[in-house]
């Protein structure tokens, strides 16, 4: 059985994105998703432990027995967990500092351990190393998206603190695009307003495409059946 | 078939115990090589903060390794030993930077640096951690408002110690629109802080380095409410 490349893609960024579809990790995606860069920090530390424990998963997925496989995954995830907040603390301190808690709390994000358990473990590496990062952009585009709107609508910024990621230079790509905002934007009821409208826009242009795409003659005879 | 159970729970122990070592391993190798670039880190952001809250060039020695421990937890807001960094110059006392906390915030507790000159004067304040509503409390982020940089030049006398409450309480300082619990909170603090500092001078400059806890537990306890 063969998966094709552009499915797992496709899958991962959009059909089945974790974000708003299977709607996993939703704490840290509600917690931290305040501001753009934010969520961009918390983005890239997920697919970077995703696509890591993907590849382990299905480098070892000949040998683990059932039996272990999830305690085994659970070390698995874990230890890359660890091993990339150690890295962001050495490299991103600044942006460690603001993520803080939710770096290590990566290790509960059911999308990880849930793309180990249903594809990873059965795929081979190159395509789980796929999926992996497939997964990882479709959770960190819900990520930057929600981040950049609650953002923009909570305090009128863009990219605030982005010098934080990419060094003093990108001062100069800090926005402040509207004096003042809506503060219900930046506090927790407004990252479930806005996941909520997200899933709901999403639902929406799929819908739009399946009309798209749907044969017209259905309609037609529909209409056709029916008394004058 | 006894025996082949036994055998595939050895097995699977054995594995367990390979990821195990595995990810040991990884995380050791993680850790020794980025152990120095994050204690540089660490570091750098306490020499930075505390050189935000003390006048520049006015101390030579080395501020983050200068300090004592002290214990009072009416005055400075937490049962737990709080951290007093001495500033010198040419070994004559400068200035302290306290690190109290602000037991009343509006969603707990808020932790402090306060410097203060040798005289009493405030020299700066600056948040360190806060969890205070966004857009409303964390104005007191000194990258969100300049509110709090008037404390520096203030003292137990300027304004006077009854004065040194919010606006809202007939006190000198301005609250902000929304979060005057947050602001009432802040001023308590750095008064209380002020009014330990005033009271436990000699000790905590004389005090050996890295001692904990000075024998008196303030005597003014009259600050928090």
């Amino acid at each position: 059985m063969s998966v094709p490349v552009a499915e797992v893609v496709k899958t991962g960024l959009w059909t089945n994105n974790a974000g708003l579809v299977q709607l996993l990790g939703l704490c840290p995606l509600l917690a931290v998703s305040t501001s753009f860069i934010n969520g961009l920090g918390l983005g890239i530390a997920t697919t970077l432990v995703l696509l890591a424990s993907n590849v382990t998963v299905s480098l070892i997925r000949e040998f683990v027995r059932p039996e272990i496989r999830i305690p085994v995954f659970v070390m698995v995830i874990a230890s890359f967990v660890t091993a990339v907040e150690l890295a962001m603390n050495a490299w991103f301190h600044e942006l460690f500092r603001v993520l803080g808690i939710f770096i290590p709390l990566i290790v509960t994000n059911c999308a990880i351990i849930g793309r180990a358990e249903a594809f990873a473990s059965r795929q081979p590496p190159p395509l789980a190393a796929l999926d992996g990062l497939a997964m990882g952009i479709g959770f960190t585009g819900v990520l930057v998206t929600l981040g950049g709107l609650r953002e923009l609508i909570g305090q009128g910024t863009l990219f605030a603190d982005a010098h934080m990621m990419f060094g003093e230079g990108a001062r100069a790509i800090e926005l402040q695009i509207l004096d003042g905002g809506f503060l219900l934007a930046l506090l927790p009821p407004g990252a479930f307003i806005g996941l909520g409208l997200m899933v709901a826009a999403k639902n929406l242009i799929d819908a739009g495409l399946q009309r798209g795409r749907t044969p017209a003659p259905a309609i037609s005879a529909k209409a056709a059946g029916e008394p004058a | 078939m006894r025996a082949e159970v036994v055998r595939s729970m050895f097995r699977a122990a054995g594995l367990l115990a390979g990821f195990a070592v595995f990810g040991g391993l990884l995380v050791a190798i993680t850790w020794e090589s980025t152990e120095e670039r994050i204690a540089e880190n660490e570091r750098a952001f306490l020499l930075r903060s505390l050189a935000d809250v003390l006048p520049e060039g006015a101390y030579d020695n080395a501020v983050h390794e200068d300090f004592v421990t002290v214990t009072d937890a009416a005055l400075l807001g937490t049962a737990a030993p709080v951290t007093v960094y001495r500033a010198r110059l040419r070994n004559r006392p400068v200035g302290v930077v306290m690190t109290p906390v602000a037991p009343a915030g509006y969603s707990g507790p808020i932790r402090l640096l306060v410097g203060i000159l040798a005289d009493g004067t405030v020299s700066g304040v600056r948040v360190v951690a806060h969890r205070e509503t966004p857009g409303l409390g964390d104005k007191i982020e000194v990258e969100r408002d300049d509110w709090i940089l008037r404390f520096a030049g203030r003292s137990l006398g300027q304004p006077p110690r009854e004065r040194w409450a919010v606006r809202r309480d007939d006190g000198a300082f301005d609250q902000f629109t929304g979060a005057t619990i947050t602001a009432r909170a802040v001023v308590s603090a750095v008064r209380d802080a002020l009014i330990y500092f005033e009271a436990n001078r000699d000790a905590l400059f004389a005090a050996p380095t890295g001692a904990a806890a000075l024998p008196s537990p303030s005597s003014a306890g009259e600050g928090t409410e």
